[in-house]
């Protein structure tokens, strides 16, 4: 391959030939070269696209496991109940008031928690369906009731987050000095000799100023959206002004201009709150002495001595005031180890769980009253409000029972019909219209086969709504050309010897096909229709218009119960805003890929097993 | 009722099958080849005489029978329902249906009370004459079919033309099934056209049917209904969003398909060919949780650091990930037609001296070009009908647009939007939904039909 052989030929070969000869040996090796890079370039984009494709992939999926993961897990507080007689009958222990003795445990288990406010703070540590979920424990063992008993309850999202540690981190250091705490419970004065929280001064002073410069940079935003309202005004104003725009347009440029007036008077004070306090953060920042008040926007800053915990409210280099959270042992002199300052990078007012939540759970957890394990909540329970109750057992038994109408219509359906196109219809107008037709279907937007589904089986044949059997109608149609292509694709496959062997001892076509045909081609035909079922199982938005976005919180238990299935399930919870709603989306997400890798590797087996290659 | 009485229907024809073959064999005696057909046939001739005109008879009642007893009960209460809307009178029917049968009731009251029931007799009435009805047919026909069999009956054929003929009607669904989708789309279409002029709503620029609410009192203006049904900001939310998912899947997915079927060696393509065929089982509601949780807030982010505004629901982030999705769609599909071009084509142009490259750009792929732009069709055509992705990730505002870092709307976005929840089937917001659906039906369609046409007109033949 030399680049001579890329010279054109043309009719005037000879003028041609001296033009090659005129080329020097360097500018045929330039050109070579660079061909040759050109050759490496377009092989790399290629290799390149292929990367690029499984780096999303791998990113999909990374994110999907990561969020995922921390879902399966679940804390659960032990509460010791008191099921003695007087509070739970033995001959009903379905009817006892669970909610109050969970509080009762709960007080016990947090004595120093006192006042309304705390008290109503401490039941938040635990989830809400803490009574439902003791009532079925002690329901599945009636043994229990008679005497105190450790119950396991669900903590609530927050303090679930926070135990897996991703509200942030609780960091514990042991400065070296010795402080002299005042009392053991409320109001407390922290001394000592040494400058033992002038570090943490610092930091909370640093961040004072970063925080400044965070807050002018969102009024730098807010500057820029409203020199944006200012230009559309201004272009609404000329609909205005304009002669010859029609009436409607005229009321919706009034309309508009009114609502970006408002829009602009809404952000320019909110410049002005960001500005003033950007300034007030600055002034603090640069302040050297004294003491610093801490506030929810500070760092959290804890103090640990004597198994209890303080809450410092306002610090200076060697001094500081705080609030007792969890009651210490003793008060007095503490030295250099016997006490340890615990400090919470994320203030108060930017995460959800508070700072006596925070206390009175790492109280919890050093009594060893917090389990971690696997999240029964979760694969045991239907949908619910509550990130820590809610389940997806609900939508995977709606999928199963709509998977199985779906199966039960499209597959017989699918296959004769595919029998009869491949071996029985003669070949004229109308058979090939059929075959147009589905390949057509095969090409139709899911979403279309919703409408139908509304427009028939709800609408005119008033099935009900939301119901496994009308999406297993629909869906079943949905995956039909999927099937009836696959299986076509399967009975031609089978070669015609076989037809023409069992016609030639006397079988009728009929016989012919359904005793020898067909068992021949049924492998191929059952990977079709796996294939066809996990794209249902995947399948949401024809879901979405026949109702089966109902929000469900019981499990159907048959084919005409509302149900909601695991993809609309996903797209539910992935509009809930709370990070353990995320996680539980994407928990959801594994276990449908996991339904769909076992579908798929089913299919894989079938056909590597049974494929006859003739 | 049904249920039970198809049962018992199921459990007649397996009788019917067991005495019919042993009749068969009988009058056959030792010699079974003096049979015209196999015993087998005989069970299931008598089977098919004993249950089939039931069956028949069951689906038309039921089809038959839920109408019949509303407009009984319309007939008994007309002077309460005659002051009642549409609605209220279907809701009036749900209730007392309810309360006949115990299912969740709306609320209660006297005549809801007597309308159940005068639907519970109804229904005790009608089970009853079913069962006479369905018990007399099954007998018929099962005395009828038993005094057929014979040696000489020709029971197969009447077996297999009844074989036959449900094949055909199973082929059928699949062309009732595009009867249904195209008459149930253009009659709610036409329902909706009346409301709002066809051209308003094709060329209309302005799109907010959630203000149809505030003049929901049924006074609304023709003018006003027009003026929210502006369908054109879709339009152009769904080809924004289309083009950037092109932009993203047709180089990549051309790419990938070129290589793996001009470069890649076979223990690549084992590996690469899978790993792509992943990516096209994902669920779509997977790629728009990772849309409106990842990508969505790293283009902020990142558009932020730049200095731009980024709508956090930016058709830029939806188009994206609808380009991801599609990639395995183009590459499989492009994959077939590369590897379709004969080799001696390759091998013609490396013996002018032609690069790899070189074959590809100019041989390979203006040979492959007419099933490659088919393939390009089909891959707008799934990204035009997807919804997944943009109703997670895209925005609801109908802005119109081309700035890809704005909010834009699609055409399904907007018809989730408009359907999700329960309305009452007659308002002008229901049937907006399905005349967009026509014209997803109609863009669709088309371009599955362009595509199809392009490979037949275009494709040459070698060999």
């Amino acid at each position: 391959m030399t680049d001579q052989t890329l010279q054109p030929i043309t009719p005037d070969g000879r003028a041609d030939a001296d033009a090659s000869r005129r080329r020097s040996d360097a500018d045929r090796r330039r050109h070579t070269a660079k061909r040759m890079a050109a050759e490496r370039r377009f092989k790399y984009a290629g290799l390149a696209s292929i990367f690029v494709a499984a780096a999303f992939l791998v990113l999909l999926l990374s994110t999907v496991v990561g969020n995922g993961l921390p879902a399966f897990t679940s804390n659960n507080l032990k509460l010791s109940l008191d099921l003695s007689a007087e509070n739970v009958d033995p001959t009903d222990p379905g009817k006892a008031d669970y909610r109050s003795l969970i509080n009762n445990a709960l007080k016990e288990a947090l004595p120093f928690v006192s006042g309304r406010s705390n008290t109503r703070a401490a039941r938040k540590l635990i989830s809400s369906g803490a009574p439902t979920i003791a009532r079925q424990t002690i329901l599945n063992n009636p043994d229990l009731v008679g005497q105190s008993q450790v119950i396991e309850v669900p903590l609530s999202d927050t303090v679930d987050l926070y135990l897996k540690g991703l509200s942030g981190d609780l960091v514990s250091s042991t400065p070296a000095g010795s402080v002299d705490i005042s009392d053991v419970s409320g109001t407390v004065e922290l001394t000592s000799g040494e400058a033992v929280f002038a570090p943490f001064v610092q930091q909370a002073r640093d961040l004072l100023a970063i925080n400044a410069q965070g807050l002018l940079s969102r009024a730098g935003g807010i500057q820029r959206s409203l020199d944006q309202s200012a230009s559309r005004i201004a272009a609404a104003q000329a609909v205005l002004d304009d002669a010859g725009s029609t009436e409607s347009a005229k009321a919706r440029a009034a309309r508009q201009i009114e609502d970006l007036t408002a829009t602009i008077e809404r952000l320019t004070a909110e410049k002005a709150n960001f500005e003033a306090r950007a300034d007030a953060l600055k002034a603090r920042a640069q302040s050297v002495s004294g003491t610093e008040e801490l506030t929810e926007n500070d760092p959290s800053l804890f103090v640990e001595a004597a198994g209890g915990l303080i809450k410092i409210t306002k610090a200076g280099n060697s001094g500081a005031t705080g609030e007792v959270l969890v009651s210490l042992a003793n008060a007095g002199t503490f030295d250099t180890g016997n006490w340890a300052v615990k400090v919470f990078e994320v203030p108060e007012s930017e995460r959800k769980i508070s700072d006596r939540e925070i206390a009175w759970t790492e109280s919890l957890r050093s009594a060893g009253a917090i389990e971690s394990g696997w999240n029964d909540i979760f694969f045991s329970r239907g949908a619910s409000r509550e990130p820590e109750m809610a389940g997806i057992w609900g939508a995977v038994v709606g999928s199963f029972l709509t998977l199985i109408v779906t199966l039960l219509l499209s597959f017989p359906i699918g296959v004769a019909a595919a029998i009869y196109l491949e071996e029985f219809a003669p070949k004229n107008r109308l058979t090939d219209l059929i075959e147009v037709n589905i390949n057509n279907l095969a090409a139709v937007p899911s979403i279309v086969f919703g409408l139908l589904g509304l427009a028939v089986f709800i609408n005119f044949a008033e099935f009900p709504r939301s119901a496994p059997l009308v999406g297993g109608m629909v869906l079943a149609l949905m995956t039909l050309p999927t099937i009836i292509i696959a299986s076509r694709a399967a009975l031609k496959a089978v070669p015609p010897s076989i037809r023409e062997a069992a016609l030639g001892i006397g079988a009728s076509r009929s016989q012919a096909v359904f005793h020898h045909v067909l068992p021949l081609a049924m492998p191929g035909m059952l990977t079709g229709t796996i294939i066809g079922m996990a794209q249902a199982l995947g399948e949401t938005a024809p879901l979405l218009m026949i109702g089966m976005v109902a929000f469900i919180v019981d499990i159907p238990g048959g084919f005409i119960d509302p149900a909601t299935v695991l993809p609309v399930q996903i797209y539910m919870w992935a509009d809930f805003p709370e990070l353990a709603f995320q996680q539980k989306t994407a928990a959801a997400i594994m276990v449908l890929l996991v339904f769909l890798v076992l579908m798929n590797a089913i299919a894989v087996v079938l056909r590597k097993r049974f494929e006859r290659r003739w | 009722m049904t249920l039970s009485l198809l049962i018992s229907l199921v459990v007649v024809a397996l009788v019917a099958f067991i005495i019919g073959r042993s009749r068969a064999r009988v009058l056959a005696g030792d010699q079974i080849s003096s049979l015209h057909s196999r015993p087998v046939y005989h069970g299931a001739y008598l089977a098919l005489m004993s249950a089939v005109p039931a069956l028949f008879l069951l689906f038309g009642w039921n089809i038959v029978s839920a109408r019949l007893q509303a407009s009984r009960v319309l007939d008994a209460f007309s002077d309460q329902l005659s002051a009642m809307s549409a609605p209220q009178v279907e809701a009036f029917l749900r209730d007392a249906k309810a309360i006949a049968t115990g299912g969740i009731v709306g609320f209660r009251d006297e005549t809801k009370e007597k309308a159940a029931l005068l639907i519970s007799e109804f229904q005790s009435q009608s089970d009853l004459w079913l069962t006479i009805a369905v018990a007399v047919l099954v007998l018929i026909g099962f005395l009828y079919g038993f005094r057929q069999i014979g040696l000489s009956k020709r029971a197969r054929h009447i077996v297999e033309r009844a074989i036959r003929a449900a094949l055909i009607a199973c082929s059928a669904v699949a062309v009732l099934t595009t009867l249904g989708i195209v008459f149930s789309l253009i009659f709610e279409s036409i329902r909706f056209f009346g409301k709002v002029p066809f051209w308003d709503f094709l060329f209309g620029l302005h799109w907010s049917p959630q203000s149809a609410f505030e003049s929901a009192g049924g006074t609304t203006l023709a003018d006003d209904q027009s003026i929210i049904f502006g369908a054109v900001p879709l339009f152009a939310g769904t080809l924004l969003i289309t083009l950037i998912a092109m932009l993203v899947a047709a180089p990549i997915g051309l790419m990938s398909a070129i290589y793996l079927s001009d470069y890649a060696d076979d223990r690549f393509r084992a590996i690469a060919k899978p790993l792509l065929e992943i990516l096209a089982g994902v669920p779509t509601v997977v790629y728009g949780f990772f849309a409106a949780l990842t990508v969505a807030p790293a283009i902020r982010g990142w558009g932020e650091g730049i200095g731009l505004s980024v709508s956090s629901e930016s058709a830029l982030a939806a188009g994206l990930v609808m380009g991801i999705m599609i990639i395995p769609f183009v590459s499989s599909l492009s994959d077939d037609v590369i590897s379709a071009v004969p080799q001696s084509l390759r091998d013609g142009s490396a013996g002018l001296g032609a690069t790899k490259s070189e074959t590809i750009r100019k041989v390979v792929l203006p040979a492959a070009l007419p099933g490659i732009v088919s393939a390009m069709l089909l891959a707008v055509s799934r990204a035009v009908g997807e919804t997944m992705i943009v109703v997670m990730a895209a925005g609801l505002a109908a802005n119109l647009t081309i700035n890809p870092l704005e909010a834009v709307t699609t055409v399904t976005v907007q018809i989730v939007t408009l359907l999700v929840g329960d309305q009452e089937f007659d308002s002008a917001k229901t049937l907006a939904a399905f005349a967009l659906g026509l014209v997803l039906f109609v863009i669709t369609l088309s371009l599955n039909v362009i595509a199809l046409r392009v490979v037949q007109k275009y494709r040459e033949q070698y060999d």
